[in-house]
């Protein structure tokens, strides 16, 4: 399978970056390059095969059903979560209007 | 007296606890190193102080009577993909610029808990995508070694661990951690004449490491040796709740349990590994391990590794895929880079952030990623790409039933000059063809320095364990290392 330009734009805008015309002209062949080069996959008869969900068996372990049952991750740390955030507004993550 | 800067991480750790030198010495010796070798830029931030604070506490305690850490007194680069709280945490991308954790990682906090000091953080390939430390934010990490044809060109260190690779083995630190994807650790230890070791998937916790690929991404030591390995990882591994695929498993004591003999074992060949146009020297390196390793009491078996030319595209579908869901996080919300347009709304915000914040070779893995996990193509490649995994996986397991490690070479080349493989991005995804089968099966896989190649620069053995042999792996590799008597070292420059 390959990717021509407007299939590129189309990938960018689902993964939201934005790209002028130079950068998608530029994306395609190398693009292209590593898909031609991932399509030898397909040659491989897997008609029997499960795809891999855990690479070393390892069971979901359950915590306590407990409002911060770990002090790291659970609540009362807005100011630390705030910390790095490029528009923090009282006590909210800054972002640009959404709803007209 | 002893240069302080040339011992490694069980030297260091011992002769502080004798007194031969206190840890703030060793400190102030590796600190000025650091900073005379700006022109590697193996460092993104320095911490001088952080290593002397380390030290001071160590020297305290010790003067106290108090037992004293596996790492005590040792200080050592951290790789910029770990959180490290209060200091700056970038992954080597502008998008993380300025990101100051307010926490500290998992396998940091171990390390300074064992008593280590940390020098500084290492410069990588941004999100540690790429082979050859050229695609960091920061600038390329340049290689200590140099061909001797005087045209001094500059050298990769390997990737993405370069930062990590570059600093161990031009002594600005004894021990560096790294992190492996798909050979981010084995390859740049191979270039650069060093040791380093990925562990069985699980063993460290990922809690706190930015995330490139999850199912894939595990932590490991880099240093001088594979005792300092041992001792390293055995620091760094260990269960943790807030990593769900943390292994609940005792950590062993690999340093006490060390022994090269290995009587009994059997050391498997994969004969798919003999590829067409491999590099002849790579190929006599490998037949000077066989040798060593039967030496050393083993017994040699041919075996088949079937699927091994299709674990590298598998892995260039899994990878990214993984990754543009874990990058997706970086929005210009929460942390990082904002870059917000003259009246752009939301979308449009993220779109200008992740466009300014993250680098070609960042874009190029998302957009494979999206492609390849977008309606219509999922089951082409993505679980195509997990199917062959399971193959992959089950050749391992297969392999194992008939030997106990498995040699191979690290890497298809020795080092190669910066910008000369950087303009075609599948021919630098080939340097880990080597690496990446047993990252998809999450095994254990160390590479150890075997010796110089006609231009002088450092070639790896690779060998790669059972889950959770650690310890055949490191034994196999201490074998190789008391034979192959690497002593060659870069020639200071910079």
């Amino acid at each position: 399978m390959s990717v021509d330009k407007t299939n590129v734009a189309k990938i960018a805008s689902l993964a939201r970056i934005k790209m002028d015309d130079a950068e998608l002209e530029r994306m395609v062949p190398e693009l292209n390059q590593i898909l031609g080069w991932v399509d030898q996959l397909s040659e491989v008869d897997c008609s029997n095969v499960e795809p891999m969900t855990a690479v070393i068996p390892n069971a979901l372990r359950l915590r306590a059903d407990v409002v911060n049952a770990d002090p790291k991750t659970g609540g009362d740390r807005r100011d630390d979560i705030l910390a790095n955030a490029p528009a923090a507004e009282h006590g909210f993550f800054g972002v640009p209007k959404v709803i007209e | 007296m002893t240069n302080l800067t040339d011992l490694g991480v069980a030297a260091i750790r011992n002769g502080v606890a004798n007194g031969d030198f206190t840890a703030r010495e060793v400190a102030e010796a590796f600190n000025a190193n650091v900073a005379a070798a700006k022109e590697l830029n193996a460092f993104i931030v320095t911490t001088p102080e952080k290593a002397l604070e380390a030290a001071d506490a160590v020297d305290a305690d010790r003067a106290a009577g108090k037992e004293l850490g596996s790492m005590a007194g040792v200080p050592i680069g951290m790789k910029d993909l770990f959180a490290t709280k209060g200091v700056q945490t970038t992954a080597a991308s502008h998008i993380l610029e300025g990101f100051t954790p307010e926490y500290e990682s998992t396998v940091s906090s171990n390390l300074w808990a064992a008593g280590a000091g940390m020098l500084g953080k290492l410069n990588l390939d941004q999100f540690a995508m790429g082979s050859s430390n050229e695609t960091s934010y920061f600038g390329n990490v340049t290689s200590p070694w140099r061909r001797p044809d005087g045209a001094n060109t500059p050298m990769s260190p390997g990737g993405s661990s370069g930062g990590s690779s570059t600093a161990v083995s031009a002594r600005l630190a004894p021990a560096a951690t790294g992190t492996d994807t798909g050979g981010s650790i084995r390859q740049p230890a191979a270039f650069t004449g060093i040791t380093g070791i990925k562990p069985t998937y699980g063993r460290c916790s990922r809690w706190g490491v930015v995330a490139f690929a999850s199912s894939l991404d595990q932590a490991g030591p880099m240093a001088h040796d594979v005792r300092d390995c041992a001792i390293m990882l055995g620091a760094m591994a260990g269960f943790d709740p807030k990593d769900a695929t943390s292994l609940d498993l005792p950590v062993p004591d690999w340093e006490a349990a060390l022994n090269s003999d290995l009587k009994g074992k059997k050391v498997g060949i994969p004969r798919e590994y003999r590829m067409d146009g491999t590099d002849p020297e790579i190929l006599q390196s490998w037949d000077n391990g066989i040798a060593w390793l039967k030496d050393a009491g083993a017994e040699v078996v041919d075996i088949s590794l079937p699927h091994t030319k299709y674990a590298l595209p598998a892995y260039y579908i899994i990878a990214p895929a993984e990754a543009s869901s874990n990058l997706a996080r970086y929005d210009g919300v929460r942390y990082g880079l904002r870059d917000l347009p003259e009246g752009a709304g939301l979308q449009d915000m993220y779109a200008a952030t992740r466009a300014e914040g993250f680098g070609d070779e960042v874009k190029r893995r998302i957009l494979i990623g999206t492609y390849v996990l977008s309606a219509g193509f999922y089951d082409a490649y993505y679980t195509q790409a997990q199917k062959i995994r399971t193959l992959v996986a089950q050749d391992f397991e297969n392999a194992f039933k008939e030997c106990d490690v498995i040699l191979a070479p690290t890497t298809p080349t020795a080092s190669f000059g910066l910008g000369e493989k950087s303009a075609d991005p599948l021919g630098m995804y080939l340097n880990d063809v080597f690496a990446v089968p047993a990252s998809l099966a999450g095994l254990p896989a160390m590479s150890v320095p075997c010796g110089v190649n006609s231009e002088g620069l450092p070639l790896g053995l690779q060998i790669v364990g059972k889950a959770f042999d650690e310890q055949g792996v490191m034994n196999a590799g201490l074998a190789i290392e008391e034979r192959a008597g690497f002593t060659a070292k870069p020639e200071k420059w910079w």
